[in-house]
């Protein structure tokens, strides 16, 4: 019934939808970095100086992680092309691995901050002023968010795997693939704009 | 093209799919099952948010406390704007008569994304469900306004998290519409159906789509940093901390100025295709009425500070954000005039969608214009916040888009049901809506003038006379409502069988049977005509 013609289409629709959604997870950073901008605008001083407390051999090995977790995804879909499963399960698994070490690091950095009575509503944060209250108010949030994203990234290349294996995803039909990693894209994408704002800007 | 008798296809209610009894209905992907899921959930909404505005009318008709205290009235005014705004209008006549029509006025057989579409019903229900229970547990219910402004939002008692969680559920639920339709018309359009061919109503939601896709994120994050502050005190908001209630502002305007959009602009399609096909003529200007509705879509994403005139922002930008307001009246004005001109010289049935199509154009003019009034900054400072205020907002939201849906149900009721709804009644509760209507909302602009604060459960001695008047109108108006009501539902069972074209439409829902079949077309449509094809 369904002809190959007809399987492009699809997912040529899909992939369609998903840079759609993807623009409305972009406006969602979007409404974020505006609040940045306009406190940073305001606590010029502030910003500098709590920037320089962050670290940044975490910050630049998490990008690192995934600038490299985006091109192993990248790569899968050549894999599947070519019709190599094997081969692309371990570089969507390289992928998923890369995000859980991504989210180890933010856990170390994230206790390290909560060890120096850093974290959101803390008293000691509150006693060393409004500027440093905000940038941290918004490194919390924001950065916690993106975490999220990753969260929700592994999960969807999580289910893609087992799609792989099951041979539901193959070089006729990959978009679910594609569109995985279209997301995962978008959240590489969002942290390379939190890492210069929060941890390069001083 | 397929056969005009309805009888000979099952339609989409005698459908067997995997599921039966309810679940055919609540886990079904058919994009007119969801559209009717919809339609009863907002049918229900409405009905709710509709005795919440005639218990504060009531509240309303004498000074000091009638029948609510002060802090109920609080509530009252909240839960009737959640309700009505994110619960009834914004989703209205898209998720409903969208849902149900876009795809067969453009030739498809669904939307790109069945299982998308039903995914969107859930989380609108998920949404509304979060703000009841907003209301029956923690420290009473919100009491902020639909709005949420902080930074009262976050120092209340009232029970915010679940309510705000709902409007951002309600909000990913728009989103999700949104994709879906502009997916949807880019892609699934019929063989021949190209842009300048495409009816308006299927128009209106693609720019309708783009509005809901590139606003709504604004206000999600805005929720969610509400949440935020409720739960961790981080201070986005908070002046105490830093924060700028001011930037709250922006941000929440930044969207629900566009929101505004997405209520009324889903509603001009539709009253574009009943003057159309009740004059049995061409849309006058079609090009422009596209152009137009493309504008104001674009247009509203630079007005939103026209809601905080008062609340403190540069010269420079009052000035900007008031001429941006003037100039979006332009193409609503150039919609209202090809209206017009459609009806000209046509040949016009006087069918109950026309009447509220007709009544349409005068209420939203009246919103209109007095929305003008309230774009100039000098006349903006005197009546900001006050009673004419509330009248401008209701006649252009519940106005404009409540005629619309109204009408809208009235037009295609025959297409969706096979029956037709009985006509005298439903021309009876148009006329009692309409009086009701005008006798409410009318006397708010003289109230608010004067000085009559909106949000307020008591009022000086000088405005009774107003309120006695405008809350007699709540009473029509709701009597209105019911027979409207009553009458559709009653018209279901005793209706005379409708035909597959009762009213001459040249759209393509008028070529397939009453009710549709469940693939909507027999075979697939090419069209080679003109769009709104009369001779």
């Amino acid at each position: 019934m369904i002809n190959p013609s007809d399987i492009h289409r699809q997912a040529e629709t899909a992939k369609l939808g998903m840079w759609v959604f993807l623009f409305t997870e972009m406006l969602l950073f979007g409404g974020l970095f505006i609040v940045y901008s306009v406190y940073r605008l305001r606590n010029a001083a502030a910003f500098h100086l709590a920037a320089r407390e962050m670290s940044i051999v975490i910050g630049t090995a998490n990008t690192i992680i995934l600038l490299v977790s985006s091109s192993t995804i990248a790569m899968s879909i050549t894999a599947i092309r070519k019709n190599n499963k094997r081969l692309a399960l371990i570089l969507t698994g390289l992928t998923v691995i890369l995000g859980f070490l991504f989210l180890i690091n933010k856990y170390f950095e994230w206790g390290e901050h909560f060890s120096q009575q850093i974290y959101p509503g803390s008293s000691a944060l509150a006693l060393r002023g409004q500027g440093d209250v905000l940038f941290f108010g918004l490194y919390f949030f924001m950065t916690g968010l993106h975490a999220l994203h990753i969260i929700i990234g592994v999960t969807i290349i999580i289910v893609v795997m087992t799609f792989i294996s099951r041979g539901r995803i193959h070089s006729d039909r990959y978009s679910v693939l594609e569109n995985g990693a279209l997301y995962w894209h978008l959240v590489d994408l969002i942290w390379i704009f939190l890492f210069p704002l929060f941890y390069l800007i001083t | 093209m397929s056969s005009q008798n309805g009888t000979e296809h099952p339609s989409f209610y005698d459908h067997r799919g995997k599921y039966k009894g309810i679940f055919a209905w609540i886990l079904s992907t058919d994009h007119k099952r969801i559209g009717l899921l919809y339609f009863y959930s907002i049918i229900l909404f409405f009905l709710t948010g509709a005795t919440i505005g005639l218990l504060m009318k009531l509240e309303l008709i004498a000074p000091g406390k009638t029948i609510v205290d002060a802090q109920t009235y609080n509530a009252f005014f909240t839960l009737h704007g959640i309700i009505m705004i994110f619960a009834v209008v914004i989703p209205g006549l898209p998720a409903v008569f969208g849902n149900f029509f876009l795809p067969i006025m453009i030739g498809a057989n669904d939307v790109a994304f069945p299982r998308i579409n039903l995914l969107s019903w859930y989380m609108y229900v998920t949404g509304v469900t979060l703000v009841v229970i907003s209301q029956f547990t923690g420290q009473g219910p919100p009491d902020t306004g639909w709005t949420f402004y902080a930074p009262y939002s976050f120092r209340t008692a009232g029970n915010m998290i679940p309510a705000v969680s709902g409007a951002f559920v309600l909000g990913f639920s728009s989103v999700l519409t949104g994709l879906n339709f502009i997916t949807t018309i880019h892609r699934m359009r019929a063989p021949g159906m190209t842009w300048m061919k495409m009816p308006l109503f299927p128009w209106s939601l693609y720019a309708t789509g783009w509005v809901q896709i590139l606003a709504t994120p604004i206000i999600g994050i805005t929720l969610l940093m509400v949440i935020a502050e409720r739960v961790l005190h981080i201070g986005f908001f908070d002046p105490s901390l830093g924060g700028d209630p001011i930037l709250y502002q922006h941000l929440f305007w930044t969207y629900s100025h566009p929101a505004v959009y997405i209520m009324i602009l889903p509603a001009m399609g539709a009253i574009s295709e009943i003057i159309s096909t009740h004059s049995h003529k061409a849309i006058f200007g079609y090009p422009f009425m596209i152009a137009s509705v493309m504008a104001i879509a674009f247009v509203g994403y630079f007005v939103w500070g026209h809601h905080m005139f008062t609340s403190g922002m540069s010269g420079t930008a009052l000035y900007t954000f008031s001429l941006l307001t003037f100039i979006v009246a332009i193409p609503s004005a150039i919609k209202v005039f090809n209206w017009i001109s459609t009806m000209y010289k046509g040949s016009i049935d006087l069918q109950t969608p026309f009447l509220w199509a007709v009544g349409f154009i005068f209420v939203f003019m009246i919103g209109g214009f007095s929305g003008l009034i309230l774009g100039s900054l000098a006349a903006n400072v005197h009546l900001h916040g006050t009673h004419f205020v509330l009248a401008h907002f209701h006649f252009i939201l519940f106005g404009g888009t409540g005629f619309a849906f109204f009408g809208a149900a009235h037009y295609w009721y025959p297409k969706i049901t096979g029956r037709m709804y009985d006509k005298v009644w439903a021309n009876l509760g148009y006329l009692l809506f309409f009086i009701g209507f005008i006798t409410l909302y009318s006397p708010m602009f003289y109230l608010g003038y004067k000085g009559m604060p909106r949000r307020y459960y008591d009022y000086d001695e000088i405005f009774h006379g107003g309120n006695i008047l405008s809350s007699m109108g709540a009473m029509v108006l709701y009597a209105g409502i019911a027979v409207i009501v009553i009458n559709l539902f009653i018209s279901l069972r005793r209706g005379a069988k409708a035909p597959a074209n009762p009213w001459g439409g040249k759209t393509l829902e008028w070529s397939i049977p009453s009710p549709p079949p469940h693939e909507n077309f027999l075979e697939q449509p090419v069209i080679d005509k003109e769009v709104y094809d009369y001779k």
